[in-house]
């Protein structure tokens, strides 16, 4: 078991193996975003008619998760790689699957379970229909198919696939925490990651300004606002959509959000990045 | 000669939960069907699998049987022109046309025959919409917008009447004579007929049966003693095809953890069963069903056991983290709890469950658990276990040396969280939940968040039933007195389904009860008692249906003012005789009162006219009624009550 596939080369294989079935094989997008759904590569995609299959590694951001490095599962900064297929093919499952053992896992000496688990993101004004998945009693996967983003019914329906790499390569590897993982031979997690972990923890939970914050999320907000006016200025607005939801995460991180404060920032960057998915499928509209 | 049929709906895996009420849905539906065509036949068998909802039925016709009817045409007296015209809308000639008598007069008939149709063709005809009519709580489409709804996507279709497939298709996928297998054990694609469709299964992994998976699970487990939870072994047969139990085991220095904690993680995220030493202590061991048929390196066992140690490591440093901050010091951090976004903070919440428990004279102890009860919910512990709160804070105040009483009340807060599940088990904790439950209930009505049919997003149903059971069987003091509007009506209706449904009483006794007063359920529970004891008695019935009597001859009369009767006015014989009886009978118990005036009542009826001519006599009899009426609606409006002669 230990002879596990290294972080990188696990990471290898998928997008070898989604690239051999046809995805579009991306890069990170490079602002922060909370998870791999939220890049523009998932959420502006999959509205509209045209098809789009992309997989993607996509670092995923959540302030409130960090553990300063301490907790052996729990991160502020993890790896999903995001798989969308548009539409979703009827033999998706098997695909998936396919998947797994190209990374090594021999289903006939694995327990597979698919177990109800519908997702939703009311920000994006987005949710979907589906399981998560589940390896001998660990989730791995988040599988959906997507029915409703920026508050449209999307046809045709896609699949996301996400697989929570280090979970996935912690097992593979069988080491009990994510810093003990090979991210290639001879170096360690840690060594890549656990000096972010801490002094982001630090930052997210104790030192961000918050007065700062708020400006900023207010000036991302008139931003996205100003660009949303403009004809083709939808890709620059949806950044400014990540960015204040980001910024959102870390004032929720940093206790500053108050209970009468939250649902109202809640439905302006909601607001936002219905604006966006409206603007967008103007476009495609006009492009058809 | 007649025929059985298979259908089998290969769907994505579906939630465990959803498909018994589905298999009994589409069973009634697949019923009626055959009923309303005629087809013969009866559903035998439903069956499922979280991958397959299957139906068996036996004993369908071939074809329909044709129906011959008898069709009037135009008057005999019309002519041969009305008749030839009629016999070519009949699709026949003049000369095969009869003739009927009708009271009207003699008329053109024809005895059409209809063939009866295929039972193939009805069934591929009705088959696709009466599937996709299924019930389900949440459906999805996944061909795109306008597409089929279901709860998860249809990959196959088995439609089998004999050999022969029922040909229809749905969303793309066509009715054939192929199954699928399990996803690892089976064959992907298996051809099969109605006789050797389970056994095929079996062979490619799938053990069809419900009934069988449990049995599997349950003789896998053996002579292990195990914490008996019908729920969960409900799900594991449900989301599996292949059900194998295997055990697994955990450091013993995990139990130093609560039990509820080692629990709460082994079953809501883990789905595995606890195990118990012989003296019923949870033991270092637990039970994980796979979906497969061997474990054969020891990997799936070893994959659990490493799961959840990791799990057990979490809720051991959530444990150490929380004890850095007492419970009583997390009051101010509710201020950042949401409870609800129209309503405020728990903080808020808090403050206000602590005046109710003041208002009703809660003990001290009940007081503080009161201020504490919600500070949980602030713990790492909760975030991540969230069916723990109330538990969480009640093992913290013991361990941060709070009172037994305080830490019990606040343990115990949540419940009852159904109507089986047991009151807190102190006066305090049963005060401490009432004014938590009350509270909800109260806020959610005053920003119009009022449950409507199916929709009750906040379970204030539930609420309301625990606030009733709380009162009734737990002995909180509290009235209705003051409760109004829309509350006013919604536990109106759960103080009645309370006692007909849940205690039995009758429910026109409940309404006859109700009728008078419902504020204070405890005195409502002494006249429902009373009420059912003296009901079987032999002059009970027959005064009912007098005081319906009474009831209508004053709402006919229509009077509101019956000011009292004059004693100068009554007419000797049965009017005065029921006054002396009613005089005589003031001090005695009503049950007494209703044997002595039964024959009293019964004979001014018999006797009087109450109508008199004579305006004063009239009035002043109405008035000897109403006050009879009042005197007996101190504990029921006995003309709720239906009686014998009624029904």
């Amino acid at each position: 078991m230990s002879t596990g596939l290294t972080f990188q080369e696990t990471v290898f294989r998928l997008k070898q193996y989604w690239s051999d079935r046809g995805c579009i094989i991306q890069e990170p997008y490079d602002v922060e975003v909370g998870a791999g759904t939220m890049a523009p590569e998932t959420f502006l995609r999959v509205l509209g008619p045209d098809p789009y299959s992309v997989a993607y590694v996509q670092p995923s951001r959540r302030p409130a998760d960090g553990r300063y490095g301490d907790n052996p599962n729990r991160l502020y900064k993890h790896q999903q790689l995001q798989v969308i297929l548009k539409p979703a093919p009827a033999d998706v499952i098997d695909q998936y699957l396919g998947s797994l053992q190209a990374i090594g896992i021999d289903l006939k000496k694995h327990d597979i379970k698919f177990e109800e688990d519908n997702w939703e993101a009311p920000t994006l004004g987005a949710w979907g229909i589906g399981w998560q998945v589940m390896l001998d009693g660990l989730e791995i996967s988040q599988f959906t198919y997507f029915q409703q983003c920026g508050g449209f019914e999307l046809d045709p329906v896609p699949a996301e696939l996400t697989y929570g790499l280090e979970r996935i390569v912690a097992f593979l590897q069988n080491v009990d925490s994510v810093y003990d993982i090979e991210w290639t031979r001879g170096v360690k997690y840690r060594r890549v990651r656990l000096v972010e972990e801490y002094q982001f923890s630090k930052y997210n939970f104790e030192l961000a300004d918050v007065g700062m914050l708020w400006q900023l999320f207010d000036l991302h907000e008139k931003e996205c606002q100003r660009l949303l006016k403009m004809p083709d200025m939808v890709l620059p607005a949806y950044d400014q959509v990540l960015k204040c939801s980001h910024i959102f995460n870390l004032l929720d991180s940093r206790g500053a959000i108050s209970v009468t404060e939250r649902v109202g920032v809640i439905g302006r960057v909601r607001k936002l990045a219905l604006g966006v998915a409206a603007a967008w499928m103007k476009r495609s509209e006009a492009a058809a | 000669m007649s025929l059985p049929f298979l259908l089998e709906i290969g769907t994505e895996e579906i939630p465990d939960w959803m498909i018994v009420p589905a298999l009994n849905n589409l069973q009634d539906m697949f019923q009626a069907l055959l009923d309303q065509h005629v087809l013969g036949g009866r559903v035998t068998a439903v069956d499922a699998t979280p991958r397959r909802l299957v139906l068996r039925a036996e004993g369908l016709l071939e074809r329909q049987a044709d129906v011959e009817e008898l069709v009037l045409g135009p008057p005999k007296s019309a002519g041969s022109g009305a008749a030839a015209g009629f016999a070519k809308k009949m699709g026949t000639t003049a000369d095969q046309l009869g003739t009927q008598s009708t009271a009207k007069g003699e008329y053109f008939s024809f005895a059409k025959r209809t063939q009866g149709q295929a039972t193939a063709a009805v069934l591929a005809h009705e088959l696709p919409n009466l599937i996709l009519k299924i019930q389900w709580p949440k459906t999805m489409y996944w061909n795109g917008k306008g597409s089929e709804r279901f709860i998860r996507p249809i990959r196959w279709l088995v439609a089998l009447l004999g050999d022969a497939v029922v040909p229809f298709e749905i969303s793309g996928v066509k009715s054939g004579k192929t199954t699928v297998g399990h996803r690892v054990l089976g064959k992907p694609s298996l051809a099969v007929t109605i006789e050797n469709f389970d056994d095929e299964l079996r062979t490619n992994g799938v053990i069809l049966s419900a009934n069988e998976r449990r049995d599997k699970i349950e003789s896998g487990i053996g002579a292990l003693r195990v914490k008996p939870d019908p729920d969960l072994l409900h799900t594991l047969v449900y989301i599996t095809e292949f059900p194998t139990p295997i055990l697994g085991n955990f450091d013993r220095s995990y139990l130093e953890l609560p039990q509820e904690v080692l629990v709460t993680v082994m079953r809501h995220h883990q789905k595995y069963l606890s195990v118990e030493d012989a003296d019923g202590k949870l033991a270092p061991h637990f039970i994980a069903v796979m979906n497969t048929n061997t474990d054969p390196d020891g990997l799936v066992r070893h994959g659990n056991e490493r799961v959840l140690r990791a799990r057990f490591n979490d809720a051991r440093f959530f444990w150490d983290q929380d004890q850095k901050k007492a419970l009583t010091a997390r009051l101010e951090d509710l201020k950042t709890v949401t409870f609800q976004a129209k309503l405020g903070s728990y903080y808020d919440k808090s403050k206000r469950i602590v005046d109710y428990v003041e208002g009703t004279d809660g003990s001290a102890d009940a007081q503080r658990a009161a201020c504490f009860c919600k500070c949980d919910l602030t713990t790492e512990m909760v975030k991540e276990f969230t069916d723990l709160q109330g538990v969480v804070g009640g093992l913290y105040a013991r361990a941060q040396g709070e009172s037994e009483e305080v830490a019990q009340a606040i343990y115990d807060h949540y419940r009852p969280l159904s109507m089986e599940d047991d009151l807190p088990r102190t006066e305090a904790g049963r005060i401490v939940s009432w004014a938590d439950k009350w509270d909800t209930l109260v806020e959610c009505f005053k920003v119009g968040m009022i449950p409507t049919g199916s929709k009750d997003p906040f379970a204030l149903r539930r609420a309301a039933q625990g606030v009733v059971r709380l009162i009734v069987e737990g002995k909180v003091d509290f009235k209705f007195d003051f409760v109004d509007g829309p509350l006013r009506e919604f536990m109106r209706d759960r103080v009645e389904y309370y006692f007909r449904d849940v205690r039995g009483f009758r429910y026109d006794e409940v309404r006859a009860c109700m009728a008078i007063s419902w504020d204070n359920l405890i005195e409502l529970e002494e006249r429902l008692e009373w009420l059912k004891a003296v009901r079987p008695t032999p002059d009970f019935e027959p005064i009912a249906a007098s005081f319906k009597r009474i009831k209508n001859i004053l709402k006919q009369a229509e009077y509101s003012d019956l000011s009292a009767y004059r004693e100068d006015l009554l007419e000797a014989g049965p009017e005065l005789d029921l006054y002396e009886e009613i005089v005589r009978t003031t001090s005695l118990p009503l049950e007494s009162r209703i044997a002595a005036l039964r024959p009293k009542v019964d004979l001014f009826f018999d006797k009087i006219l109450v109508n008199d001519h004579r305006e004063n006599i009239r009035r002043n009899r109405l008035a000897l009624l109403q006050s009879l009426l009042t005197e007996f609606s101190e504990v029921a409006d006995f003309s709720e009550i239906v009686t014998e002669r009624q029904s």
